[in-house]
């Protein structure tokens, strides 16, 4: 019955989608109000629509219903409630549905918030929402139906891949696809924009919360699976360059890139039709990234499922929307104003310059990732691309700019000097060649990159910091509570940001160059050294979980500081008669040191690896830093002029003054 | 169905965690095994997603594994080490692609793609400029050096 | 020269686009066999069944015949075994290679379920699997009179495979030595 309930929602989701199209597109062009404000209501529809179709696949799951296909097929009824609920999305037709929610979540987001967007450009922006939601809900409701029946109904559910059996899987895809599927509002900007032939520093206003909304999140997202993979696979990797991984990469540097242009947009109107361009290739790359999971065309082991239906249904999709975004800007972009003057040497040359490093680094991600499909096409040797590639040609374009992050806050728009941009720099330049030297020392010269990237991250600490004295100088006078206050909360927000980057880059080196690990049989009672400290087996028995068996390890770790105890599990699940291991992890500010059992040899002893990883914490500790410097951005109500006054309109009777 | 090309085989794709290099799979000689570790990494492992067979516990890896370290104590260079396994294998198993002319455009499209970028955005600077050049008197420039350098906040 | 630059994206796009469609047809998990126009790699390995002498790259010369790799284990050969079955009755020349299995257990598995093979050889450490560049089981390498390696099948052979592929290109192999 609730089933049924959800499908019937998401049929009715799907026609008013369509609704809300045709409503925003002739509303628009006719200038009628009552039009533009059907789409407007069936924006809240479609997402109550939506909503409760949602519901209804998650109550399914929660109460178990195995007549429902997706319910059987992924959940159990010995499974933890919230593993149930995460369940929900936790396979393709039910992530999907929640990629479908957050998109409706987004347009009535823009109805809701546009009230002092032009009228007819908010209509255009929700009909072009309108238009991807009724190729996803199509796509959901003619290829990938969660609510199919299964008759007749198993007793239980094959349960929940327990990989999947984690809290990383409740929190991890809700928030990547706030990010992924957020980007479709500067999509829908975009394109609104193109057609209605205006491109200004308001609309840039406009677009900027909704892009660093977004941006907000897939950080949040990516560092999540980041960190997720690391405790739960059971080696300590953090990145492995993954296709999969790699498809939310490159909407992030994309999206980095269209957060700085959309500000050079704002505050100087130029770059103008680079930053529409931006703004389609970003959500174009959500729509690659899905793609990618669902249609078997590279191998990963994050794919859902080897269809070459769906993938070509999806293909259709980018292809339609894609497509007729870049026909479109070829079309309009070219009649566009162009903006203001301004020197190489300046903020906007600067962020011009991180625009085409970003570009490039996504042209490594984007070859590395897709060129096996191409040689395979062209019939050539199989050509397979691993990690090694992405070191070669990633990493060095991406340190140069890195090095450029904190030239652009000390960079005055329009133009500059050399000697002042140095100047500016002095301290953040002298105190990250004195961190050079000293790393080169302590560590030797054999180590000099590592030590320079050690140097990059400080500088980019540094740099941050800077920007802060800089401005306590310039507003001399009143105090420092005065100067903590009248502060902007944009301006806190890019110092975060900026030296997160810092502090994950500062993670990012250590973790690389100074991981050390070691493979051993152990007994009880037996100690071994890593890391600086010393790390003993205590004891190995048998445990029993909710849904699975488990031989469990405990370690003693006795370090300089104090000492604690780990515990490593190799768990048997019954149901789905799969292995995993869960590894005891000792976190701490200077690194985390790793333990992960295997099986029991004959004799007793059992297979120990353990990793010493410097610093491997403050990679997701950038990131987050950098996700709340954009939170406080956001905060920042200056910039929310899109929020602030509603304009007054015209209502359907008469004018308005 | 592509899926069964790789049930088809048998073994057990890694649903668990990878669990590598056992104790006694390693070399005595700790140089040999760090050139073992650093060669393993960079063979992709043939009936896995996505892991190099360092990374693998799947069974064809460990096997691998042992061919390579036979190989290096028989005195094979890193070189040679990976040849003998390509020879079996096929470039397919190099996790690092190398460097002919099919994959030209992968190994230098990144960098052609920065060149083209600063190029154009060099065009793009330098182009408008030459459009738009009224000076400014001594006084309108000291009034709108002191109002831009006011404005470094976001 | 402004408006071209303008159409780069689409472009680019196309072409991208027309790539991932045809892209969906290709299965990224099969790769070819490098082995295919060079001679089978020289082994010699111990019989499986007690009347086996064992399985030599020698005894591959004259006429194009089968290596078939299997294991007891294995649940797709299986699947496979009575179309192997069918094959030998036909008159077809089929090898095994019992692949990192134990002897007995082989022998074992094909008095139970049948016996297909003219000669077969145990590999019980997978080495000679390694040098033929098996992934899994099963797999069966077409191999001509001369001893070049003419096809690799991956998989359960089914009997369209046998149709449409392998018994064409043995046919030409016979008409051509």
């Amino acid at each position: 019955m609730i089933a049924e309930i959800g499908q019937l929602a998401l049929i009715l989701a799907f026609l008013i989608s369509i609704v809300q199209t045709v409503a925003g597109f002739v509303g628009a062009q006719r200038r009628d109000p009552s039009l533009m404000a059907l789409a407007r209501a069936a924006a809240w529809m479609q997402l109550l629509f939506v909503g409760t179709a949602f519901l209804a696949l998650a109550a399914s799951f929660l109460i178990n219903d195995v007549s429902v296909a997706l319910v059987a097929q992924h959940s159990n009824s010995a499974q933890p409630l919230i593993y149930k609920f995460g369940a929900t999305w936790g396979n393709h037709e039910g992530s999907m549905l929640l990629w479908v929610l957050i998109l409706a979540v987004q347009g009535a987001s823009v109805a809701q918030f546009g009230s002092s967007l032009r009228e007819t450009l908010q209509a255009r922006v929700l009909a072009v929402q309108a238009v991807i939601g009724v190729a996803f809900l199509g796509f959901s409701l003619f290829t990938s139906n969660p609510f199919l029946r299964l008759y007749p109904a198993p007793a239980d559910g094959s349960e929940l891949n327990p990989l999947l059996q984690d809290p990383g899987l409740v929190f991890h895809p809700p928030i990547l696809y706030f990010g992924y599927v957020g980007f479709s509002a500067a999509f829908a900007f975009a394109l609104a924009a193109l057609i209605e032939g205006r491109v200004d520093a308001a609309w840039a206003r406009w677009v900027r919360p909704w892009v660093l909304a977004s941006w907000i999140c897939l950080t949040l997202g990516i560092a999540a699976g980041s960190a997720w993979a690391y405790y739960t696979l059971g080696w300590g990797g953090w990145w492995f360059w993954d296709p999969v991984e790699n498809a939310s990469l490159m909407p992030w540097l994309m999206g980095t890139a269209l957060l700085h242009s959309a500000l050079v947009l704002e505050k100087r109107g130029a770059l103008v039709s680079w930053t529409i361009l931006l703004a389609i290739i970003t959500f174009s790359f959500s729509l690659i990234g899905t793609f990618l999971v669902r249609s078997g065309v590279l191998t990963s082991v994050h794919a859902f499922a080897l269809d070459a239906k769906r993938g070509v249904y999806i293909l259709g999709i980018i292809g339609g929307l894609t497509g007729s975004a870049l026909a479109l800007f070829a079309w309009r972009a070219p009649m566009m104003r162009t903006g203001a003057l301004f020197a190489p040497l300046s903020r906007e040359g600067g962020i011009t310059l991180n625009n085409v490093f970003l570009l490039a680094a996504t042209a490594a991600v984007f070859l590395g990732t897709f060129y096996p499909v191409f040689v395979d096409l062209a019939n050539g040797a199989p050509v397979s691309v691993g990690p090694p590639y992405y070191r070669i040609t990633f990493v060095p374009i991406f340190v140069p700019l890195l090095l450029l992050v904190s030239f652009g806050p000390m960079l005055n728009w329009k133009r500059n000097s050399w000697r002042e941009v140095l100047g500016r720099l002095r301290w953040p330049i002298v105190i990250a060649g004195f961190a050079l030297l000293l790393a080169t020392m302590v560590f030797g010269i054999a180590w000099v990159l590592t030590a320079g990237a050690l140097a990059l991250g400080v500088f980019l600490i540094a740099g941050a910091a800077a920007v802060l004295v800089r401005r306590w100088k310039l507003t001399s006078g009143g105090g420092w509570l005065r100067f903590v206050r009248t502060t902007p909360l944009a301006t806190y927000g890019f110092v975060l940001a900026h030296a997160g980057l810092g502090v994950t880059t500062l993670g990012i080196a250590a973790v690389s160059a100074f991981q050390a690990d070691r493979v051993l049989n152990m007994l009880p009672g037996q100690r071994v050294a890593l890391g600086g400290k010393e790390i003993t087996l205590e004891s190995v028995l048998p445990v029993e979980g909710p849904n699975y068996q488990a031989t469990e390890a405990r370690f003693r770790v006795v370090g300089r500081w104090g000492e604690r105890v780990l515990v490593s599990q190799r768990r048997f699940y019954r149901v789905s008669q799969t292995q995993t291991t869960q590894a005891g992890i000792g976190v701490s500010l200077p690194g985390n040191i790793y333990v992960s059992v295997g099986d029991q040899n004959p004799d007793g002893s059992i297979v120990v690896r353990m990793w010493n990883h410097p610093l491997v914490d403050w990679i997701w500790a950038g990131a987050f830093m950098m996700a709340f410097g954009g939170m406080l951005s956001l905060a920042d109500r200056r910039l929310r002029v899109g929020f602030a006054a509603p304009a007054l309109r015209p209502s359907a009777q008469g004018a308005a003054v | 169905m592509k899926a069964s090309g790789i049930a088809f085989a048998g073994l057990l794709l890694a649903a668990s965690s990878a669990h590598a290099v056992l104790p006694n799979e390693q070399l005595a000689d700790p140089k040999l095994e760090a050139r073992a570790r650093a060669v393993s990494a960079e063979l992709r492992c043939v009936v896995c997603q996505n892991q190099s067979i360092d990374d693998s516990d799947a069974e064809l890896a460990h096997d691998l594994r042992m061919l390579l370290r036979e190989r290096l104590l028989k005195g094979d260079t890193d070189e040679q080490a990976k040849a003998f396994i390509v020879k079996r294998y096929g470039s397919y198993v190099l996790l690092k692609p190398q460097f002919r002319t099919e994959t030209l455009l992968l190994w230098l499209g990144p960098f052609v793609v920065l060149m083209l970028g600063c190029a154009g955005a060099t065009v793009y600077i330098l182009r408008r400029r030459t459009s738009e050049n009224v000076p400014l008197s001594p006084e309108e420039e000291r009034l709108a050096s002191a109002m831009l350098e006011s404005e470094e906040a976001v | 020269m402004k408006r071209l630059v303008f159409l780069v994206p689409v472009a680019l796009f196309a072409a991208v686009l027309l790539t991932f469609a045809i892209g969906l047809d290709r299965d990224p998990s099969r790769i070819p066999s490098v082995l295919v126009g060079k001679p089978l790699p020289a082994f010699s390995l111990p019989g499986v069944r007690s009347r086996d002498s064992g399985l030599s790259s020698k005894e591959f010369r004259g006429e194009p015949r089968l290596l078939n790799v299997f294991a007891s284990w294995c649940v797709s050969c299986r699947v496979e075994h009575p179309v192997l079955l069918q094959l030998k009755q036909q008159g077809v020349p089929i090898d095994g290679l019992d692949w990192k299995d134990d002897a007995a257990q082989g022998a074992r598995y094909l008095a139970q379920n049948g016996d297909p093979y003219a000669r077969a050889g145990n590999d019980r450490s997978g080495r000679t699997g390694i040098d033929l560049g098996v992934t899994g089981v099963p797999e069966t390498f077409v191999v001509d009179g001369r001893g070049i390696v003419r096809y690799k099948h991956v998989g359960p052979i089914q009997p369209e495979d046998w149709t449409s592929i392998i018994e064409p290109l043995m046919d030409r192999l016979r008409t051509q030595s």
